[in-house]
């Protein structure tokens, strides 16, 4: 067996409360099928057979029960469900299903939607037998208005700089702005072996990790290590350039291997020695490539650990994990699937207007004269006469009354909208009622149960 | 190929014949044999009334049938047609076979083919209407060639411009399961009768990723191959052997089936693959046909594990003997050639001249080495650091330079990719250059090549049988400005990038294998040596 596939769908959704304090965020509805659909169905694409996903148990209950029909993968799902007290962290979690780790991992997060083509960071993998693989993009602007934010959104979020080398696809360096207090320093043996760096800021980590079975080990030894992409993923690029200290060394310091777990020991949990290394080592010696040149050493400076990364400049690909990205997402989404715009056993009267860019869920009841344009409505909703909905995003079960303006808005599940209704860039939490007559604009209308404590 | 074959074809009839007459019990090879010559001979009347329905005109080459293991089945198809410019240069190529090979066959052999050539020739020209130049040729092919029962086909890799047999190779892979990688760009007409691919679309494109139907191993090895990862020829064999170490580890015999056949079985897709990321090379191709005949030797009593060991040791043995000691002496023979104050010419990066240049310099020996480089692969710079390194003095030259250089130079050292049997050297493109320009300076060329690399092909000219690599690696950037950026606009434009050619042995003075120090017309008693040894 080559890979084995991994999903993280064990995550809060912390970044947007007011979305997830009801559904799980997994099983958020983008474009009418649960979030944690996307990436299933992108490594079904593929060709896994076999995922193992890692989740809560509420989560599975709602996977296994009333969303047994949306979630139509013909992979073989096996869930592994972990406490949600928000304690265990990626690492952590796949540090807990090591025993069923058998070969080297692909591991993505559930908030991934991508149309990548997976084999260019596989290949990766493959081809400069890299101990981590990983996938990022470049970003771009959401330019949909976000509800609930009030004045300019700034952009105080975290930036990573991430460097990487003169082909674009060796990672040398990565970091994120918190953990860089005084400023960027870069080590000398980094810029002696690879003088040209290329550092970006503006760069979307996917969170998809093509990782050695090595590195599972590994993480079982060290537990200090908690989230794969805090802690693992810039330990591993930092170790690709750390001197390691010779065989004979090492079996010196055997001893005081097992007293202090320092990082210079524990380096060498990756370099398992193959059987045949001494053939791949002949291999590349007998090869006239080298990765770089210029200077005297060859092929990849002989460093055993390479970290690569695919940097995507086309394409989609997003992760959901605040509201704006949940909105973003929910407008290009559709894209990636086939399936109508319209659910078939939808009931639309004929007398409503729809744009085509709208998606329909199933079983819904749209009556006359209601108008639908750039939205996203969900199944089981109920829409009464003379409705504008204009770039909104309506989840299940919501029902609207008549003569209702909503824009730029987002309804959750079970949502009742009393008549008349006036919402701007509004988001109603999951069962809200919204009085009849009510004019919102710019406002988070959620259960006072969800408000915090002062 | 020839050669060879028409040497042992009535040898080996007569030790047939013979233990037949004594009752004794043949041999696994020689039962082999006898079934694929009358798998041949059915064949050859099935094909006779095939013709007739046929309405191509063109000749079909007679063949000869190797009796070695299936393995060379990929390079036996018959090809229904042959383009012109190639069958002019393809009589030329057979006119020098036919004659180095010496007259062996007895009487009574001669005699029963000369009545089965006359049969063919009638019915062939009681069914087929003759285009004149090509039945000429065809006549003059047709008796030399058809002494032996045995058949010879053009490789399918050659004929990319013949839509029925990329349709045939179509239909194969698609029963391998193997996906298609179709070509790219534009062709220059002379070689259009190759494949070209980017490697932009690779074949993993066309997989699913935990790769099921192709061990991870091969899939990896193709990769590297297509991106040029793994280069040279010693070291895309070793790379080979090693994942096949990998497939035998993880193979498990199906109930009901014996090993020696079915592994064998199991590694015809994996080389279909691997030809398909890349064209396999002389050495790949011997390597894979001692492998293939270590398997299918294997007795059938022997457990799973014990094969499998077995097996694993001949692999060992097998790059121990023919890369590694074989590398060793052509050391000590090339170091009695090297004398102190030389000035050394080298092309490209060949992993045994290397090899040769840092013994001799640890030996204690004097020289200079000159490194000469040529695009687009510049693979000049990864010798000159492993010299500079070692503490050799370089000199660095691009090819353009090499008849200015020249008369410093006292030795030329070139590697070679393959040896073909009538003694020509296939090797990167550029050294047939090198080596004319040395014999117009009267410089020796000694050309350096392991037994293994020894093919049994015949090839005058550097158009028939080549590797078209990516057009792509011929652009370059230069001050921020890609000229050649949209070279598939321009109408009149292709870009060529080959890969090797053939110097004649007119120009080797010298070739040093581990068997010693042979001119380059010994090739072909070399291969019978190795044929019978084997």
């Amino acid at each position: 067996m080559e890979l084995q596939a991994v999903l993280m769908a064990a995550g809060g959704g912390s970044r947007m409360t007011d979305l997830t304090y009801n559904t799980p965020k997994p099983m958020l509805p983008v474009g009418n099928k649960p979030l944690m659909w996307y990436p299933l169905n992108l490594l079904e694409r593929v060709g896994f057979e076999e995922v193992i996903v890692i989740t809560t148990k509420e989560v599975h209950k709602m996977m296994s029960t009333d969303l047994k029909n949306k979630l139509d993968v013909k992979m073989r799902l096996d869930v592994v469900c972990i406490q949600e007290d928000g304690e265990m962290g990626t690492a952590d979690a796949l540090r807990h299903i090591q025993p069923k780790i058998k070969a080297d991992v692909l591991v993505v997060s559930c908030d991934l939607i991508t149309d990548v083509a997976l084999h260019e960071v596989v290949d990766l993998f493959r081809a400069h037998d890299a101990t981590l693989s990983m996938l990022m993009s470049k970003a771009h602007e959401f330019t949909e208005i976000v509800p609930g934010q009030k004045g300019k959104k700034k952009t105080a979020e975290q930036r990573d700089f991430v460097g990487v080398d003169h082909s674009g696809k060796r990672l040398l360096f990565m970091a994120s702005e918190a953990d860089l207090e005084d400023g960027l320093s870069v080590r000398k043996s980094i810029m002696r072996k690879h003088p040209r760096m290329h550092i970006n800021t503006g760069l979307v980590d996917a969170h998809l990790y093509c990782l050695k079975k090595a590195v599972v080990d590994f993480l079982t030894e060290n537990k200090s290590i908690s989230s794969i992409r805090g802690e693992l993923v810039p330990y591993l690029v930092r170790k690709q350039f750390s001197k390691m200290p010779s065989d004979e060394k090492m079996r010196d310091d055997s001893e005081d291997q097992t007293q202090k777990k320092n990082d210079g020991s524990t380096n060498h949990e990756f370099l398992i020695s193959l059987r045949d290394e001494p053939l791949l080592k002949l291999a590349q010696d007998r090869s006239c490539w080298n990765d770089h040149h210029g200077d005297m050493s060859g092929a990849y400076h002989g460093g055993k650990l390479r970290c690569y990364v695919h940097i995507m400049d086309q394409g989609l690909c997003y992760r959901v994990n605040t509201l704006a990205a949940y909105i973003e997402a929910n407008r290009l989404a559709p894209k990636l699937f086939e399936e109508p715009a319209v659910h078939p056993s939808a009931d639309i009267s004929e007398r409503c207007q729809m744009g085509s860019d709208s998606i329909i869920g199933a079983l819904c009841h749209i009556a006359d004269k209601t108008s639908i344009k750039r939205s996203t409505i969900g199944s089981s909703t109920t829409i009464k006469e003379k409705v504008k909905i204009a770039n909104s995003i309506i989840m299940h079960g919501v029902t609207i009354e008549e003569g209702c303006n909503i824009q730029g808005s987002v309804i959750c599940s079970n949502a009742v909208i009393g008549r008349g209704a006036d919402l701007k860039y509004c988001l109603v939490g999951s069962s809200q009622r919204i009085e009849p007559e009510a004019e919102r604009t710019n406002e988070v209308i959620v259960g006072t149960d969800q408000l915090m404590e002062i | 190929m020839a050669d060879s074959e028409v040497t042992d074809g009535p040898d080996r009839k007569d030790d047939i014949e013979r233990a037949k007459s004594e009752g004794k019990e043949l041999t696994k090879e020689e039962k082999q044999r006898l079934r694929k010559e009358k798998k041949q001979q059915k064949k050859n009347k099935e094909k006779k009334e095939d013709r007739a329905s046929q309405e191509s005109e063109k000749e079909k080459k007679p063949v000869a049938a190797t009796p070695q293991p299936p393995a060379q089945s990929s390079t036996h198809k018959a090809p229904p047609a042959v383009p012109a410019p190639v069958s002019v240069s393809v009589p030329a190529s057979e006119a020098p076979a036919p004659a180095d090979k010496p007259a062996k066959s007895k009487a009574e052999l001669k005699a029963e083919r000369r009545a089965r050539q006359e049969a063919e020739r009638a019915s062939k020209q009681n069914k087929k209407g003759e285009t004149g130049q090509q039945a000429a040729t065809s006549k003059s092919k047709v008796p030399p060639s058809e002494l032996q029962p045995v058949v010879k086909r053009l490789p399918e890799h050659i004929q990319v411009d013949n839509p029925d047999v990329l349709k045939k190779l179509a239909k194969k892979l698609e029963r391998q399961q193997i996906p298609l990688r179709s070509d790219y760009g534009y062709k220059v007409s002379l070689f259009s009768h190759l494949h070209q691919y980017s490697r932009k679309t690779p074949l993993t494109q066309q997989l699913s990723i935990p790769s099921t139907v192709i061990h991870p191993a091969i899939v990896r090895l193709g990769l590297q191959y297509s991106q040029g990862i793994v280069a040279g020829s010693n070291a895309r064999s070793v790379a080979l052997l090693h994942a096949f170490n990998q497939v035998i580890r993880d193979y498990t015999t199906p109930p009901n089936e014996e090993l020696s056949r079915d592994l064998v079985n199991k590694l015809k897709p994996y080389i279909s693959f691997l030809n398909q990321c890349r064209p396999l090379s002389a050495s790949m191709g011997n390597a894979i046909k001692y492998i293939k005949k270590e398997i299918s030797n294997i007795p059938s009593q022997f457990k799973e594990e014990e094969a499998k060991g077995k097996l694993l040791s001949s692999i060992e043995w097998y790059i121990n003997e023919k890369i590694i000691l074989a590398a060793t002496a052509i050391a000590e023979y090339s170091i009695e050639k090297i004398s102190n104050g030389d000035v050394i010419l080298v092309y490209g990066c060949s992993s045994l001249v290397n090899h040769i240049l840092c013994e001799a310099f640890d030996k204690g020996r004097k020289f200079r080495v000159i490194v000469v480089d040529s695009r687009p692969r510049l693979e000049g710079r990864e010798a000159l650091r492993r010299l500079v390194q070692k503490g050799i003095g370089c000199t660095y030259v691009l090819i353009s330079a090499v008849s200015y250089i020249l008369p410093e130079v006292s030795k030329v050292f070139l590697g070679a990719h393959a040896l073909l049997a009538n003694g020509y050297v296939m090797s990167r493109v550029g050294t047939s250059q090198i080596a004319l320009v040395a014999k117009a300076f009267n410089v020796p060329v000694l050309v350096c090549c392991e037994t293994y690399k020894f093919c049994e092909r015949v090839q005058t000219d550097s158009f028939v049988s080549n590797e078209l690599d990516d057009p792509d690696d011929l652009i370059v950037t230069r001050k921020g400005k890609t000229q050649l950026e949209n070279w598939q606009q321009v109408p009149s434009l292709g870009l060529l990038n080959l890969v090797y050619d053939v110097t004649p042995p007119d120009f080797v003075d010298l070739v040093i294998t581990e068997l010693g120090m042979i001119p380059c017309t010994s090739v072909p008693v070399v291969l019978r040596v190795k044929n019978v040894d084997q």
